[in-house]
């Protein structure tokens, strides 16, 4: 007998209508249905869901650690995005 | 969310990886000591890595193997609640056992590879659960003793520093919330029962405290993995130090039972604080640790038969898989 | 029969239905073939404990005579079970379990329909809540019995057997006895001819996908809505019964 797992499926929940789906952990399965199911008997047992997506695993791509300083750094200096870059007088509203 | 699957094209795994330099380690044990989470891609010592995947999996075998002395209960549960109320804790195990594979999957270690070594005999589970469920009171005292024991144990791994396995423990935490405090009513009803019934409980917290004292593993000055996973922040308290802590709160719940604890030697020091309690029988703890205890065959065995014979399911439920997605790649 | 009484025959029979194949579940506890598999049991079967101790509270509120779900479940003889032949066999293997749930479920969900329309409304009720959960349950047996119908040789062969072995049983399903004709005449309670033609085509759909032919009709075994069972039904109750016979009025 091949010792050949089923595949890894990634599961992300929406818990409740207006929120975005987050990942809650992964399920085995050999198919995408029976991962939807899997996904549904693991980790919405205690109503935690109103939605769920599954995606295998080997199909998520992923930036690389190593590499984290020249994904995310170049962002740290552009503060002039953030709106607490600007000085306006107190005396002018609604801005 | 970090997986084996998500390995780069291109890149090499653990094999690859060029020696662990001086500065490595050290700007590794410097995250650490600023509490930073280390995620699964990140760099990390083979040492911790491999400390990680025996730890991780270890506890998954442990529920795994421990759904099934308060399995043995399930079909004779007395009532309807309690039948409810011990179905939803063992799937709650299965459940855990699940997550803390995954969790150790993301290591680069497949669920397969885990299985198997559980299923040879490699792997090692908590000796606990090598112990047999004889009475329905001992389903109670599992929840009371051993849950307890467990979470005193899995608090503190909330805080571990590898990621994917602190947030699987405070899923398990906050899931197992209801465990402990379902099996303590359990006794109480039984206490406030017949005198069989107090009878039975008296018996199960016999048999079950030493084996709960176990629990937290060797003393510490014989504990051989203690003092790299404290400073890799994987543990964060002492073997010796949850164990009195488990002693101290449960006494008093003992008490309240009217039930005695079966160590005559147990005194309150009221210096210190804590209670004092007899030599634990560590050959029985290596016993059972090794093999020996009075099921580990048994469980084992029981483990393996599921295995085998859901292959040819698994096997089936692939085929249907492959042969659907050829039938879609040729459309 | 007094209306009341209807009621409570009913409400106790879909009752036994539920509990027995929800024990049978938990019998595969630590035995699936994978550890997901595991948790879906597990949630079926409470789902089948939880409808049952519904159906047993209501039977014995009509009833009016203070029994509760656990005299119910623990205390009755044998004859006074009235479940389906079907949902005390074994679990055997996988495929056995599988076709079982299924050929179940297939009726069941189209029982529990009709209930949610019939005018008495604790019945309704409960229906209600309990279609959503076969629902699901027949989703996963259907979905499990196309995978191993259509899935390698062995598993074919093995789930075929399963198929022949268990029909004789659904025909007890469809043989409506006086307390089902007086349901349908009091409460508007399910029609079971019809059930029949509609069970029979979705069987037959997902068979079909599954690879698998519909078995010929051949002799049908009957007798447990009438209380009279299978030999692994006294086992079966033995074990469940266990504590509540062994210390007579004690308190869990």
């Amino acid at each position: 007998m091949t010792r050949q797992e089923w595949p890894l499926y990634e599961v992300f929940i929406r818990t409740r209508s207006g929120l975005s789906h987050r990942h809650a952990g992964s399920v085995h399965a050999a198919d995408d249905e029976m991962a939807l199911n899997n996904a549904r008997d693991t980790y919405t047992r205690r109503s935690e869901g109103v939605s769920i997506w599954v995606v295998r695993s080997d199909r998520i791509v992923a930036s690389d650690p190593a590499e984290t300083s020249a994904f995310f750094d170049p962002a740290e200096d552009k503060i002039y995005r953030h709106p607490t870059f600007y000085d306006i007088p107190d005396e002018v509203e609604n801005l | 969310m970090y997986t084996q699957g998500l390995d780069q094209a291109g890149k090499g795994g653990p094999d690859t990886r060029e020696a662990e330099s001086r500065a490595q380690l050290d700007a590794f044990q410097a995250r650490i000591d600023a509490e930073e989470k280390i995620e699964a891609k990140d760099w990390m010592p083979e040492a911790y890595r491999r400390t990680l995947i025996r730890q991780i999996s270890q506890h998954a075998h442990s529920e795994i193997i421990g759904m099934q002395p308060e399995g043995n209960w399930l079909t004779r549960a007395p009532t309807m609640k309690r039948k409810a109320i011990l179905l939803a804790k063992v799937q709650d195990e299965a459940g855990h056992g699940l997550y803390l594979y995954s969790a150790a999957e993301t290591l680069g270690v497949s669920r397969d590879e885990m299985v198997g070594d559980l299923l040879s005999g490699k792997a090692k589970y908590s000796s606990i659960f090598n112990y047999p469920t004889l009475t329905w009171a001992d389903i109670g005292a599992i929840g009371w003793l051993v849950d307890g024991a467990a979470i005193m144990n899995q608090i503190p791994l909330c805080r571990c520093s590898y990621g994917p396995y602190s947030r699987a423990m405070i899923r398990v935490c906050k899931e197992e919330s209801f465990h402990q405090r379902q099996g303590y009513e359990l006794m109480l009803t039984l206490c406030r029962g017949t005198d069989e019934q107090k009878a039975m409980a008296q018996d199960a917290l016999n048999r079950f405290w030493w084996p709960a004292l176990m629990m937290f593993g060797p003393n510490d000055a014989a504990s051989s993995h203690s003092a790299q996973s404290m400073a890799w922040k994987i543990k964060r308290f002492s073997n010796d130090e949850l164990r009195q802590k488990f002693i101290d709160v449960t006494v008093p719940q003992a008490e309240f039972l009217g039930l005695s604890v079966p160590d005559a030697a147990l005194w309150f020091n009221e210096n210190t604080e804590h209670y004092e309690h007899s030599d634990i029988d560590w050959q029985e703890f290596f016993d059972v640790i090794s093999g020996n205890g009075p099921c580990n065959r048994q469980r084992l065995a029981k483990r393996r038969k599921a295995h085998d014979d859901g292959a040819w399911v698994r096997e089936a439920a692939r085929a249907y898989a492959d042969k659907k997605a050829a039938a879609e790649a040729a459309a | 029969m007094s209306s009341d009484a209807t009621l409570a025959s009913y409400a106790s029979r879909l009752g036994d239905n539920a509990l027995i194949l929800g024990q049978r579940m938990i019998e595969l506890v630590a035995a699936s073939p994978e550890l997901e598999e595991e948790l879906a049991n597990a949630n079926f079967s409470l789902d089948y404990i939880g409808q049952a101790r519904m159906y047993y509270t209501y039977a014995g509120e009509r009833e009016g005579a203070g029994r509760d779900e656990d005299d119910f479940a623990f205390l009755r003889p044998e004859h006074d079970y009235k479940n389906l032949l079907l949902v005390e066999q074994p679990n055997g293997h996988y495929g056995d379990s599988t076709v079982r749930q299924f050929l179940f479920e297939s009726w069941y969900v189209l029982l529990l329909e009709a209930l949610t329309r019939c005018s008495d409304e604790g019945i309704s009720i409960i229906a209600a809540r309990a279609i959503k959960e076969v629902r699901y349950h027949l989703r996963h047996s259907s979905q499990w019995l196309v995978r191993l119908g259509d899935g390698t040789e062995e598993s074919h062969a093995r789930v075929k057997a399963s198929l022949d072995d268990l029909w004789r049983y659904t025909g007890e399903m469809f043989a409506p006895d006086d307390l089902d004709d007086e349901m349908r005449a009091v409460f508007n309670g399910p029609h079971l001819e019809v059930i029949e033609t509609q069970w029979r085509e979705n069987v037959a759909a997902v068979l079909a996908e599954a690879t698998l032919d519909m078995p010929d009709d051949q002799w049908m075994a009957s007798g447990g809505k009438q209380g009279q069972h299978s030999e692994h039904m006294g086992f079966l109750l033995a074990e469940m019964q266990h504590l509540q016979r062994a210390y007579p009025g004690a308190t869990w």
